[in-house]
């Protein structure tokens, strides 16, 4: 009954994102599908998104999240184009963060570009909500 | 085809009329028309319920637009017909909102919205805005802040706007409501024909799309929804109190109120080669300029726009009542009828009249 009358708390926004030409989303959708367990709204744009076409569908769809699934090895050229794009655009605050095939040297390079996270084969499902749900957070403020 | 004069002198092509003294154009409105972070942020805030203001500010600018709705089953090609229907009219140098809208999870609360994947053709073009909305709970195939997302659009100065429903079964009908021109997508080979005779979705149909004409069963499919339309009479669609009824076409046929013959076009939303003079899309968007004509033209817009009316004013004041109302009632008081009502001590109508008589009695029947 509640339903109508109370106002609910503000929904999680996220773009799940494939940029770049590797032609393999199943990693992508089961994020998808744990962030929209987990009570998130989601907007999923399918393969090979440039990451113009990235920053452009984060900003109609006023996400608080873009995560980009990369298994090309192509990260530390796309990445650093989507942040641009990101800064360019006035997104400033919105959060991004990573997850694929990310080699261990490519980390703090990453992070000091500004990708919140980075999710590896093996990283687990709790994991990944959790910093979803805490950077949202921060960016919903 | 040109405006009839005769009854309506002073209204345009877009049923507006003329405003005697042009008022000055609110802050938000400016935002929203320069700048598409703006426009974005506005929307989240419509649909979080937290922009009344904004939404009383911007409401004098809307009534520009021609608004579209696309319905029909999942599967039947809606994302991919919207995505060649805003191709075309940006070819015509119009520009084109979309408020894509997907299913939210009962059990989550949260959504795929994965309308875009089709719709990649659109991106990087800063003449069409694309929004996502997840239906939250509500029934009849939108979201609730359906209605007030297309305003925002509309005042942001987009010519077009489609709405797309969720993948819509048999009910879902409330995109007549809310769209101008409703357009019910079919295609081959589902269900028989029993189904385009049953009550619902085709009746809402200003224009039914067979898409995915190049699939062989397609004559069938036609054959069927001809016949559907063949027996069907002459009748006028209004909406009454939020509720769709129709009216026997006039016996006296003038051109004003000549009831609408719904047309069916065949398309190919994702013919590989786009302006091909077959994918049936340019047909479409010629019917949707007819249908548009015709509305203005027979009056048939503006009765339409006042039903709507009607039934939204019923929703809001529907739902600020019993807002009103809950807040004036315990939830355990609540609670305690219903585990009543569930070992059947009392019926659920018994209940409601039990929380009638805690509040004030100016709620009582």
């Amino acid at each position: 009954m509640s339903k109508q009358a109370g106002t609910q708390e503000k929904k999680i926004r996220v773009l799940v994102a494939k940029p770049g030409l590797d032609g393999h989303d199943r990693g992508a959708k089961i994020i998808a599908r744990a962030l929209r367990d987990a009570g998130m709204e989601v907007i999923y744009t399918g393969l090979r998104q440039t990451p113009e076409m990235i920053v452009e569908a984060a900003l109609q769809e006023d996400v608080d999240v873009i995560g980009l699934s990369i298994l090309s090895g192509a990260h530390m050229a796309l990445t650093p184009r989507v942040i641009e794009l990101m800064k360019a655009n006035g997104l400033n605050d919105v959060k991004l963060i990573l997850g694929g095939i990310i080699p261990d040297e490519d980390i703090p390079s990453l992070e000091k570009m500004g990708v919140s996270g980075i999710f590896g084969p093996g990283a687990s499902m709790e994991n990944i909500v959790e910093h979803v749900r805490k950077v949202a957070g921060e960016h919903q403020q | 085809m040109s405006i009839s004069s005769s009854r309506e002198t002073s209204v345009d092509t877009q049923g507006n009329t003329p405003l005697p003294s042009v008022p000055p154009t609110p802050p938000i409105v400016e935002a929203i028309r320069a700048s598409r972070r703006d426009l974005a942020r506005l929307l989240s805030r419509i649909v979080e319920n937290q922009a009344g203001r904004e939404l009383a500010a911007l409401y004098p600018f809307t009534g520009h637009a021609h608004i579209v709705g696309v319905t029909g089953s999942p599967g039947t090609g809606k994302s991919s017909l919207v995505n060649a229907l805003a191709r075309h009219y940006r070819a015509q140098g119009q520009t084109v909102g979309i408020v894509a809208v997907d299913p939210t999870s009962p059990f989550s609360g949260g959504a795929i919205l994965g309308d875009r994947i089709r719709m990649r053709d659109l991106a990087g073009d800063s003449g069409v805005f694309i929004r996502s909305l997840a239906t939250r709970g509500a029934l009849g195939g939108l979201a609730a802040a359906t209605s007030d997302v297309v305003r925002a659009m509309d005042a942001a100065g987009f010519e077009i706007i489609f709405i797309e429903t969720v993948g819509a079964g048999q009910s879902e009908v409330d995109i007549a409501h809310t769209a101008h021109t409703t357009l019910v997508v079919e295609a081959p080979g589902l269900g028989d024909d029993v189904q385009a005779i049953k009550a619902g979705i085709l009746e809402i149909a200003d224009i039914l799309v067979v898409n995915k004409a190049d699939n062989p069963a397609v004559e069938n499919t036609v054959r069927g929804l001809r016949a559907m339309l063949d027996l069907g009479h002459r009748v006028e669609r209004i909406a009454h109190h939020g509720r769709l009824m129709s009216v026997q076409a006039s016996e006296e046929v003038q051109p004003e109120n000549l009831a609408w013959q719904t047309p069916i076009v065949q398309t190919i939303a994702t013919s590989s080669t786009p302006d091909a003079e077959n994918d049936g899309i340019g047909d479409l968007t010629k019917q949707i300029e007819v249908h548009r004509i015709y509305l203005h033209e027979s009056g048939t817009f503006a009765r339409r726009q006042r039903a709507s009316l009607d039934g939204e004013i019923a929703d809001r004041l529907r739902d600020a009542l019993l807002a009103r109302l809950l807040a004036q009632i315990s939830a355990d008081e609540v609670e305690s009828l219903i585990a009543r009502v569930a070992d059947r001590d009392l019926d659920p109508a018994s209940a409601v009249s039990a929380l009638l008589e805690k509040v004030d009695g100016s709620f009582q029947p």
